[in-house]
Parts: structure tokens; C-alpha cells; sequence
């Protein structure tokens, strides 16, 4: 059965759930081999050979944290040498498809980025992408070269499926461009307690409407009821009362989770482009003529600052 | 200092976007204009010029049909110095590796220091054409900053990633990418807009940059899409007005959804 190489996004060693659901979807494709880089690759093993790694290639260096994107392409090409894979799937994270591209265009090959399904077709593997603010599904598939393909967070479930997952230590030479972009610093972000926003099953969204940066309280209150990622538009980013970092939209994140509260968000197409692949759509805004209206499956008309604390309170008590 | 900028002449994302019935992005039917995350690029690029006491040359760079001269014509008249249009008839149906391989020999042959461009564009959205045209320059790729500075032929940013926050450095020649964090970017004024009129644009052709037909185009390209359909409507929802229950209401129906 052919190969399918498999890039693993992890920090130190914990592997990210976007990486669990591309093994699922490379098992349909053939038997997923991942590629873990940088410091506590081989931590990786055992969860990705939980989830159906029959490899787990590794390659532990310095430059892979202190140089930017390239170190990695060099990886992924040995990788790819070694292997002759049938693919190479990438989680689409920012970084993820810039990797992608680069490696793409030294292996001659076709890439396709954020796709959102993928299936075995005759020609090889079909890619399912949402474009144009979600308003088409388009199908692909590479036609040149070994098929690498990015795949969005949330496009798969993460399925246990024991396999081997030997690890191997992977031979990489750096080329000369691998030191051209030096990481002077980095400062790991501050973490909320909350699910990552891409990754999250349920995502609370504050716009305009919250009117202020110290009113996300609410959202968060809610958001926290539900073990929710709280996300914020545009609007309430520029404005200052949201991190840029949780921003939904066509130059923030794309969020495709089971079920989406937009509150005070008047549903622009920039934000639709971020969260109209999402499963259940609910929305609480003041202005019934509002967008967002149209994608709801359920929408109170009404002013947040009530509609969303009774709703907060009334989950906790129906949870207990 | 030379300074290439690329820009991306796209389809109005308020408008009706569809595809023509070759499966490519339809670019006639649809008011296009400058991409909105491309005016992020030339804003740096006039900043850094500002900021700069050497003398420094913005040329603003696209490839695409003859309306992309608009493009073109929106950074000049923000205070972009020239423009070079790459139109060729074959280029129809270019992947982002054929877009990345005309950028490349324009940028070469247009000679650079520093090649500025967007996050992405807001038609294709897949935001690696800096990577690839750095992977084909062989240059350093300083991407996805949200703060630059320029000094002394280094480049230094911020990049803002998902788990952390990354301060970058790299020599010039460079190829860096901007975020719609790194500045407003300015309204052309009415002077800007005058002048623009008698700024040079040359265009260039396949021929011109030695680009054979078939390394480019919709045959050229490395992928194929098959099919595009519309995504059905979401079937009408449920719509309550809050009579002082919208709260309870929406946990109800959470609830009976099993998400409570």
C-alpha cells in the first residue's frame, strides 16, 4: 500500500489535534507515515502511532526553531525522497502552507492549500475546498507530480487506529537558504485556558455590537459555560477590544466548527468567509435586518447585554 | 534601494464572484479593483521609503488582463514611482506556481532589493506566492510581519503565529509579506491621483520575461479543478424576538441540539 507522508504541527512534543485529523484522512489514501521536526519529535510516537502512524519519521536540530519555514522544506524533502509517498498532507496553518508551497515547487508537484475533505478519486486524491467567503465548494486534484495538499483544521474526525508507529531517524541536509531568515525572539502567546480557536468544537463570537473591550466579559462568560474558543470580527479587533490573534474572517481565522454564537455581529461578507462552513449557526443581534440572519439555524432578535447573560445562566443551571 | 511590490488585480468580494466555464476565477463579468490586503504592501513600501535616507524606487508589479491596469493605477496614485503590467493572453488559468514563476522574472528583470507583497489575496486566499517567489529568488523570505523595519540593508519584523510571537531578521535581497496589521494604508489624495496619470507603465509579455506558453496558463498548471458548484442556502432558521425569554429560548433549542 502506497505511503502517505503526514507533517506533524506539534510544540515540544504535544501534538496539535489538526495533525490527528490528517492521519485519519491519509488512511484513506494509504498508510499515513509522519514527519516530526524539532525539539521532541520523538515524543510524538506514541499518540501518532495511536492514531495510525505505521512511521513516525524525526529529525531533531537547532535550526529547525531558530530559522524560519526553510529548515523545514529541507525536511520534508528528504522526507520525501525516502519515501516516495503516494502524498504529502500539511495542516493548513499560515506557516503549514508556506512549507507546503516551497517544498511543492522543488519536487515539481501540484499543490492544493485549505482543503476541507479529501477522497481517493482515479487520479489521485480529490480535494474538497470552500472558496469565494465559502459561497462555492470546489473539487481538485494535483495533476502534476506527488499531490501535497494543506488540509483546514476540523475537516476530519480523530479516529484511534493502532499501527506500529516505529520511529526513525530521519537524514536532512540543510541547504544554504535554510539560515537566510534568523528567529531573533519569540514570545509564546499567553494561553486563555480556552480551546484553540481553529480547533475548538464550539466558538463564541462578540462584534461591534459588544460596544467595548471590558463588555467581552459576557462573551467570555458564555463562551466558558460551554467550554468554548471565543472569537471576535473585524470590527471588534480594529476597534482594539479583541486580539488580533482571535480575529474570524477573510484575514483572520477560519472556524469550522459544530456550533457558532455570533453576538453583536452583523455578518459582512469578511466574516463569512471565516465561519459559514460551520455546522450550527446561532446569532443574537439587535437588528433584525442584519446578514447573519440569513445563515442561522436559530437568531434572536434582541439586545445581547440580555439575551446572552440569561443564556449564560441558563446553561449553567441546565448543566448543573 | 528598489523596491518591487506585487499586486493583485481581484474580483470585488461584495460583488457576485463566480467561475467562468473554464473553471477559472471569472475576471470579466465582475468589477475588480486593487486587493485590499495588496494596499497593505504599497503602504509599507511608502513608509519605508519615507523613513529612509537613501534614495528609494517603488515599482509596482502585476500580472493579469488588461483591466489589472487599474490595479496599477490605484499604487501609483497612493505614491508608487512606476508599474509594470505582465498581460499575456496565455496566462489565463495560472496556478500559484506559474504566478510565482512570471513575479520571479519580472522582479529580476525589473532588478530589486526588496520585494514587498500582501498576506494573500482575497480571491484565491492561499497566501503562498512570497514563500514561493523566495523559494524561487533563493533570497530570505521575511513573511507575514505585522511590523517592519528596514536599516542598513537588513530587514527586521514581527511575525504574530498561532502559539507564539516571532521577531525575524534578514539581509536584503529579501522578499517579505505584510498583514492588514502593519498600518492603515493611506487614501490616494487628488494630487496623488493626478500624478498617477503620468507615471510610467510598461508592459511586458511571455516573451519578454523568456516564459514559454506551456510553463504557464490553465495547461501549465499543476493542478486541475474538476468541478465548482454553489453551496446550497442555508435552509431557513428559526428567528425569535426577544420578549424578555430570547435567552432561555436559544438554550432550549442548544439543549435539543445536545450541545447543553
Amino acid at each position: 500500500m502506497a505511503e502517505v507522508l503526514v507533517y506533524v504541527d506539534h510544540v515540544d512534543g504535544a501534538v496539535r489535534k489538526s495533525t490527528l485529523e490528517l492521519l485519519t484522512l491519509a488512511r484513506r489514501i494509504g498508510e499515513p507515515v509522519a514527519v516530526a521536526l524539532g525539539n521532541g519529535a520523538a515524543d510524538t510516537a506514541a499518540t501518532l502511532a495511536e492514531h495510525g502512524a505505521v512511521k513516525v519519521l524525526t529529525h531533531e536540530a537547532a535550526e529547525y526553531a531558530d530559522y524560519l519555514v526553510v529548515p523545514k522544506v529541507d525536511a520534508l524533502q528528504a522526507a520525501v525522497e525516502a519515501v516516495s509517498p503516494a502524498a504529502v498532507l500539511v495542516p493548513s496553518s499560515a506557516e503549514g502552507k508556506e512549507v507546503a508551497a516551497r517544498l511543492a515547487l522543488r519536487i515539481g508537484s501540484g499543490i492544493t492549500t485549505d482543503a476541507v475533505d479529501l477522497e481517493v478519486g482515479d487520479e489521485g486524491p480529490v480535494a474538497t475546498q470552500s472558496v469565494f467567503a465559502a459561497s462555492f465548494t470546489t473539487k481538485s486534484r494535483v495533476s502534476k507530480g506527488t499531490p501535497v495538499i494543506t488540509v483546514k483544521p476540523n475537516s476530519a474526525a480523530v479516529e484511534a487506529a493502532p499501527a506500529a508507529g516505529a520511529v526513525e531517524a530521519l537524514a536532512v541536509t540543510f541547504s544554504v537558504q535554510a539560515t537566510g531568515t534568523k528567529v531573533t525572539a519569540r514570545t509564546p502567546r499567553e494561553s486563555t485556558g480556552r480551546p484553540e480557536l481553529t480547533e475548538a468544537a464550539i466558538v463564541v463570537s462578540g462584534g461591534r455590537g459588544v460596544n467595548g473591550a471590558e463588555n467581552f466579559a459576557i462573551i467570555e462568560a458564555l463562551a466558558d459555560s460551554l467550554g468554548a474558543a471565543v472569537g471576535a470580527s473585524r470590527a471588534a479587533v480594529d476597534a482594539g477590544w479583541y486580539p488580533h490573534t482571535s480575529q474570524i474572517g477573510q484575514t483572520g481565522k477560519s472556524v469550522s466548527p459544530q456550533l457558532y454564537i455570533a453576538s453583536g455581529i452583523s455578518g459582512a461578507i469578511q466574516h463569512r468567509a471565516g465561519m459559514q462552513t460551520s455546522k450550527t449557526i446561532v446569532a443574537i443581534n439587535k437588528d433584525a435586518e442584519a446578514p447573519i440572519f440569513d445563515l442561522v439555524d436559530y437568531g434572536v432578535v434582541g439586545d445581547l447585554f440580555d439575551v446572552v447573560p440569561q443564556l449564560t445562566e441558563e446553561i449553567k443551571t441546565r448543566k448543573g | 534601494m528598489r523596491i518591487v511590490v506585487t499586486v493583485k488585480y481581484v474580483p470585488d468580494a461584495t460583488g457576485d464572484r463566480h467561475f467562468a466555464d473554464d473553471l477559472t476565477v471569472d475576471r470579466d463579468d465582475v468589477d475588480g479593483l486593487l486587493s485590499e490586503l495588496d494596499e497593505y504592501a504599497v503602504e509599507q513600501a511608502l513608509q519605508i521609503s519615507e523613513n529612509s535616507d537613501d534614495d528609494v524606487e517603488i515599482t509596482v508589479l502585476t500580472v493579469g488582463p488588461e483591466d489589472a491596469k487599474d490595479a496599477l493605477r490605484k499604487a501609483l496614485s497612493m505614491g508608487a514611482d512606476k508599474a509594470i503590467h505582465v498581460e499575456d493572453d496565455d496566462l489565463n488559468g495560472t496556478d500559484a506556481l506559474g504566478t510565482s514563476l512570471v513575479l520571479a522574472k519580472a522582479v529580476e528583470k525589473a532588478g530589486y532589493d526588496l520585494v514587498i507583497s500582501g498576506m494573500a489575496s482575497t480571491d484565491g486566499t492561499m497566501g503562498v506566492v512570497p514563500a514561493l517567489l523566495a523559494e524561487r529568488l533563493g533570497v530570505p523570505q521575511v513573511t507575514l510581519l505585522s511590523e517592519v523595519w528596514v536599516e542598513d540593508g537588513t530587514v527586521t519584523g514581527r511575525r504574530d503565529g498561532d502559539a507564539a510571537s516571532e521577531q525575524l531578521e534578514a539581509s536584503l535581497p529579501a522578499v517579505m509579506s505584510v498583514t492588514d496589521q502593519s498600518g492603515e494604508a493611506r487614501y490616494p489624495s487628488f494630487k496623488g491621483i493626478m500624478a498617477a496619470k503620468k507615471k510610467p507603465v510598461e508592459s511586458w509579455d511571455l516573451s519578454d520575461l523568456d516564459i514559454e506558453a506551456d510553463q504557464v496558463g490553465l495547461e501549465g498548471a499543476w493542478t486541475k479543478v474538476d468541478s465548482a458548484a454553489e453551496r446550497p442556502a442555508r435552509t431557513a432558521g428559526t428567528i425569535v424576538k426577544d420578549e424578555g425569554e430570547g435567552g432561555k429560548q436559544l438554550a432550549a433549542f442548544l439543549a435539543e441540539r445536545k450541545f447543553v
